[in-house]
């Protein structure tokens, strides 16, 4: 007999990749742009709705942000996933990755832990996939990083573990904590009825109190925030009657950059 | 100042950016290394030649493959006793885990992906960039050590002076592993695009070419992929000329052309070689963020309105199964091949 698996899926609110995001008056601005799921944590909602499906069990999508980010929980809830809860405090404005992942860590207690807590290899906002590793160590829970694949079998997880060396396989006992990558499958659209399942969900709303912790204290901040220096640079377009002219060409101006 | 700097390597294979971190601890003061491993005695000898002025070595077979949790807390007990003021890292899949889970322990946070960083007042500033590098932020750590992880070629690598030599100091090994790995096969072929001063990268448009005859049998999809492991076979060739790397496009490897491991972009690796050659890519947004900061770009596509050029310092519009193979012919020529 199976026993049904409790899995958590960590998403974020960010701006659409497709936003011109710029540095404004010392904030992030991104003009009309929607705010979107997280695309890296679509995957993560991926493999935790193939997995439930592969056994048997529930997806729990767990976000912490402002209530817009309520429309990312949504998305997830459209594309299958049971429940989904939202931490929003406005105390939690200027979180740092420790920050979040002890707030996150709370939530999960609070959900009633999980069997499987599935995550993104990073947020495409500012973070820098290190939220998944301090969820983990902040648990004690064994980390499982970069799944490409993800089995459950008699209480442990085997994953294949994608880097650029290329897979290991790698197991722990249950729970677990585990970053999935790309090679999961492309995230599926949400369906009709899920769209609709969603926009129906009443979302819970938990802020620091209802989580019994204060405001994390913050280490790492931000103090400048710039626009990268304007690209200048012209193409210069290269013509010639053969592609032997052309490389000739080419191959000169290239030379000359000094940078072989 | 004092820094350690921990140098990751996958099997022996060293992170050369474990050697810039090195000289970007020696311009703020003392550099102490830090190996983790099983059987590690050269990696102990090049990090002293590297210019380390002491190192710390874990050799034991606790901690033969990389693992979070044992990795981990053999850190930060170091790190603990010997109270560094910076802990450099060279940022790869490995490093965040580990910097992620000491931060933890020691109460300090991460500077990630720093690109830069200066003392002022006393304090230490990193810029990094931040969404998907459309914008860039200077960000400082109160806690003690500041942690940073470095992106591979943004400082300089000190030179390797044989003649260097020390002992080094054992570190207390704590084998708290929590996972298993039980296999590993490694990348059809070795990528390290982070590292490439070249990169040669072939998108969809390395499938199209209707005048190669695929051998018979093949369905459509097969000899799309056949067309295109052809045309991957000239950028590698070009590649190699230069002593490059192949990329590709998330076109290229969803379409079954090539692994993962090459690609550049949002969800594949960001780059910064000094010259970066994209072949039958169009230039979408996703794959611009992961080689816009490339020191030179060449485009070579057939579309004259294909996005890529609006990046590229030299663009020409081409079919690259011709303007590939005359380029490589022309660089042999003339780099003397
Ligand atoms: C969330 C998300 C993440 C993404 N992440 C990435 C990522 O990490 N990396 C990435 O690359 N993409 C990524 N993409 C996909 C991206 O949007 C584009 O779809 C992809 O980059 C297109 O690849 P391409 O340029 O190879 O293909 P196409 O856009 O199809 O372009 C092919 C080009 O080849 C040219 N061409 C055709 N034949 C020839 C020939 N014989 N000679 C010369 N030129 C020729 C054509 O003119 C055309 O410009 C992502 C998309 C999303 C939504
Ligand atoms: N605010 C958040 N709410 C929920 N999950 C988050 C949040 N921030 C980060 N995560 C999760 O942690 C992963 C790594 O994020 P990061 O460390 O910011 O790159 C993401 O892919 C998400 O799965």
């Amino acid at each position: 007999m199976e026993v049904p698996l409790k899995i958590i899926a960590c998403i974020k609110q960010v701006p659409d990749s497709e936003a011109k995001v710029k540095a404004e008056n010392g904030q992030v601005t991104w003009g009309e742009a929607p705010l979107v799921i997280n695309p890296f944590d679509e995957y993560a909602v991926e493999g935790a709705l193939l997995t439930k499906e592969a056994n048997s069990g529930t997806v729990t999508a767990l976000c912490i942000g402002p209530e817009s980010a309520k429309d990312a929980l949504k998305h997830a809830l459209a594309m299958g996933a049971d429940e989904a809860v939202l931490v929003s405090d406005p105390a939690l404005n200027e979180i740092d990755s420790v920050g979040a992942a002890r707030v996150l860590a709370a939530a999960i207690k609070k959900i009633g832990g999980a069997d499987m807590i599935v995550f993104g290899r990073q947020t495409l906002d500012n973070g820098s996939g290190l939220t998944t590793a301090q969820v983990a160590r902040v648990l004690g829970l064994p980390l499982l990083g970069l799944a490409g694949q993800i089995k459950v079998q008699d209480g442990n997880v085997t994953i294949d573990r994608v880097t650029e060396e290329g897979r290991q396989t790698v197991t722990a006992k249950m729970p677990v904590v585990l970053s999935v990558v790309q090679s999961i499958g492309e995230p599926r659209y949400p369906s009709f009825m899920g769209i609709r399942k969603a926009s129906k969900a009443n979302i819970p709303v938990w802020t620091l109190g209802d989580l019994g912790m204060d405001a994390p204290a913050t280490v790492v901040r931000r103090t400048e925030l710039m626009n990268p220096p304007v690209n200048e640079t012209k193409v210069e377009m290269i013509a010639g009657e053969t592609p032997e002219a052309i490389a000739e060409a080419l191959v000169q101006k290239i030379i000359a950059e000094k940078v072989l | 100042m004092k820094t350690f700097v921990y140098v990751d390597h996958f099997k022996g294979e060293i992170q050369p950016a474990s050697w810039e971190a090195i000289g970007l601890g020696k311009t703020l003061g003392s550099v102490s290394a830090v190996v983790f491993g099983s059987g590690v005695d050269a990696i102990v000898k090049a990090a002293f030649e590297y210019g380390a002025d002491e190192v710390f070595v874990a050799d034991d077979s606790a901690l033969e493959d990389f693992r979070p949790e044992p990795y981990a807390s053999t850190f930060s007990a170091l790190a603990s006793s010997q109270s560094p003021d910076l802990i450099l890292f060279p940022i790869t899949a490995r490093t965040r885990e580990l910097a992620a889970m000491s931060a933890v322990d020691l109460n300090t946070g991460v500077l990630t992906d720093i690109a830069a960083l200066e003392v002022v007042d006393g304090a230490l500033v990193a810029t990094r960039p931040i969404y998907e590098g459309k914008v860039m932020e200077k960000t400082v750590c109160s806690g003690k050590p500041v942690m940073a992880s470095i992106r591979p070629r943004f400082f300089p690598k000190p030179p390797r002076d044989e003649s260097k030599s020390g002992t080094a100091t054992k570190v207390e090994v704590k084998s708290d592993a929590l996972t298993r790995i039980e296999g590993y096969s490694a990348s059809e072929a070795a990528v390290n695009l982070g590292d490439a001063g070249v990169i040669v990268s072939g998108g969809r448009g390395v499938s199209n070419n209707p005048s190669l005859n695929p051998p018979a049998g093949l369905d459509e999809k097969q000899a799309e992929i056949w067309r295109a492991q052809q045309g991957f076979a000239l950028i590698g060739e070009l590649a190699g000329v230069l002593g490059g790397a192949v990329g590709a496009s998330r076109a290229a490897v969803d379409g079954g052309y090539i692994p993962y491991s090459h690609q550049v972009g949002q969800t594949g690796k960001v780059v910064t070689p000094d010259l970066y050659i994209a072949c039958g890519i169009s230039g979408a947004i996703q794959h611009l963020v992961g080689m816009r900061n490339a020191k030179v770009i060449v485009a070579i596509n057939k579309d004259p309105d294909a996005p890529i050029f609006t990046q590229a310092r030299y663009g020409v519009v081409g079919d690259l199964f011709k303007i590939v193979p005359a380029l490589t012919a022309e660089f042999k020529k003339k780099l003397g091949k």
